[in-house]
């Protein structure tokens, strides 16, 4: 079977400028910091990122790799705005698709099933649908009623944290949600999971209910052992959000030192 | 729209008051919220913000034991637990996010967010201030706001009545009101509910134009004063300044609930100050 272990440089190596990238997670919990740090490192610019947002898109935003992102929130839980993201909107610095959460999600779902879009009544009335005219509505052929006809949203490649995972892909969570990372992956032409703990097969059912095998090697191209990889978003069990890291990355937005101070010591120690 | 179940007198109730002279705006706020849950049944309730919080466990609590609530993050819980610690109680359920989605979608469910800006025909903005291409402000973005509104009840939650949080335009609809969802069509419209809208203030509902009304004051609040903080024209329910019903207090058992069980930290002073 494929051992599909790698780095993070590996990870690195297979994206390109102007790609579009869909990152896991939720607001600040597990989200991949660790390959969000990778992209921060990088060449890499002009990226297309799809998020239910919280610190990797206010680190991508403020280093500048963002052309255009695809959200419905972002969010920092426990401080409920980024002040990266908004000073970048607040700059008219980044064009935007901003989703109700569960068109997001049938955007993903639609991409991982194949299909060309997925109805909704939710965007109905509302300046979701002003602000991006390119989202369609579409008659239901059987009541011919009008619903938005929410589009695929594929991505060439999806990045994820999870708790656990074995070399060949298979990935575990072990806190209370999934979240949407396994719709992530599915969407992707190319899936990447980084995770605490790289464990033998086996191990994945002695300590938890196989429901919780969330996302299948079939869906994975490469695996990454990152402990803490997480931070300084949540990682229940393995970890609580650093709230004290989260203030210091919110007040990094007061002013220009302030963030290149934040991000040196962030993107050299390893905070594992 | 107004629900018809439930008079508009509800608001008013002097035989239920405590007498306390201690009773705070926000107690008064918290019992406000709660009553937006009276007779909701067996649905799931979600209340952002302190006081809905408190809000909506006082209702399980007392008036409307079928409620499900959430831990806050992917359980649902009984049990009556205060606001700021980790929840207490029995886990019934499992509802982490894409089950809470399926949920709205489905309808069971009854919401009270809190708008930044919202329109007297009940638009709401979490969005952004400003230009939307390069906004003054940005704000959290629509989150489920759109499609929340038009499958399933929803309240709103205003803790600081004024004419900027109560405008005559909202600069991005992330939740619609009655206007857009009748003129985007039967699909919008189906499920669409706009149930009420408590503020620091008093409480309002639509009228049958689907325009918001004043439907009382909170004790010590006047009508004019309510009419100058409030960014539109306010339609009074067929009442005159002088007889808007005064938002009801907690009762004495209410009052001990929020003060020992609920809320024995008093975050509620924080969001809603005396």
């Amino acid at each position: 079977m494929v051992d599909k272990r790698m780095t993070g440089a590996d990870v690195i190596s297979r994206l390109r400028s102007g790609m579009t990238i869909g990152i896991g997670g939720w607001g600040s919990r597990r989200k991949p910091m660790s390959l969000v740090r990778e992209i921060l490192r990088s060449d890499l610019r002009d990226l297309t990122i799809v998020s239910y947002g919280g610190p990797d898109v206010g680190l991508l935003c403020a280093a500048g790799k963002v052309r255009k992102l695809v959200f419905g929130f972002v969010s920092l839980d426990s401080i409920a705005l980024d002040p990266h993201f908004r000073a970048t909107r607040q700059a008219g610095a980044i064009d935007v698709v901003e989703l109700d959460e569960g068109m997001l999600q049938w955007g993903l779902y639609a991409a991982g099933l194949n299909l060309p879009f997925l109805p909704t009544r939710a965007g109905l009335g509302s300046d979701v649908l002003t602000h991006t005219p390119e989202l369609r509505t579409v008659i239901d052929p059987y009541d011919g009623d009008e619903l938005v006809a929410m589009p695929a949203l594929p991505l060439d490649a999806a990045v994820v944290h999870m708790n656990r995972a074995d070399e060949h892909g298979n990935a575990q969570f072990l806190g209370p949600d999934p979240y949407f990372d396994d719709l992530f992956c599915m969407a992707a032409e190319q899936a990447f999971v980084s995770c605490e703990r790289i464990v033998p097969t086996a191990e994945f059912t002695e300590v938890a209910h196989p429901a919780t095998l969330r996302i299948s090697r079939m869906m994975v191209t490469g695996v990454v052992e990152a402990p803490g990889g997480a931070r300084f978003t949540s990682c229940v069990p393995d970890y609580e959000r650093d709230e004290e890291l989260q203030r210091e990355y919110a007040a990094a937005a007061a002013d220009d030192e302030a963030w290149q101070a934040f991000a040196g010591r962030y993107l050299r120690e390893a905070l594992a | 729209m107004t629900d018809s179940t439930v008079p508009a007198d509800r608001w008013a109730e002097p035989d239920m008051t405590t007498g306390d002279e201690t009773v705070t705006r926000a107690e008064v706020c918290v019992v406000a919220c709660a009553e937006v849950f009276r007779g909701s049944g067996e649905i799931m309730a979600s209340a952002f913000g302190t006081i809905p919080a408190i809000g909506v466990r006082l209702a399980r609590h007392t008036f409307a034991p079928d409620l499900l609530l959430s831990d806050g993050e992917a359980l649902l819980m009984r049990g009556t637990w205060p606001v700021g610690t980790p929840a207490e109680g029995d886990i019934e359920g499992w509802a982490p996010f894409r089950a809470v989605f399926d949920l709205v979608w489905h309808g069971k469910r009854h919401v009270m967010m809190i708008p930044s800006q919202l329109d007297v025909h009940g638009n709401m903005n979490i969005s952004a201030i400003g230009d939307y291409h390069r906004p003054k402000v940005q704000l959290l973005g629509a989150r489920g706001g759109p499609g929340n509104t038009v499958c399933h009840p929803t309240s709103y939650w205003i803790p600081k009545h004024s004419p900027r949080s109560l405008v005559s335009k909202v600069d991005m609809v992330s939740g619609v009101g009655h206007d857009r969802a009748a003129a985007a069509g039967p699909a919008a419209r189906r499920y669409h509910q706009l149930h009420r809208v408590v503020t620091n203030l008093g409480v309002l509902d639509f009228a049958a134009d689907g325009r918001l009304r004043l439907v009382s004051v909170h004790p010590g609040v006047t009508v004019p004063q309510v009419r100058a903080e409030t960014g539109f024209p306010l339609d009074l329910a067929g009442a005159t300044e002088n007889t808007v019903a005064t938002t009801r207090l907690p009762t004495a058992a209410e009052l001990r609930l929020i003060r020992e069980e609920l809320d024995p930290a008093g975050l509620r002073e924080h969001e809603v100050p005396s």
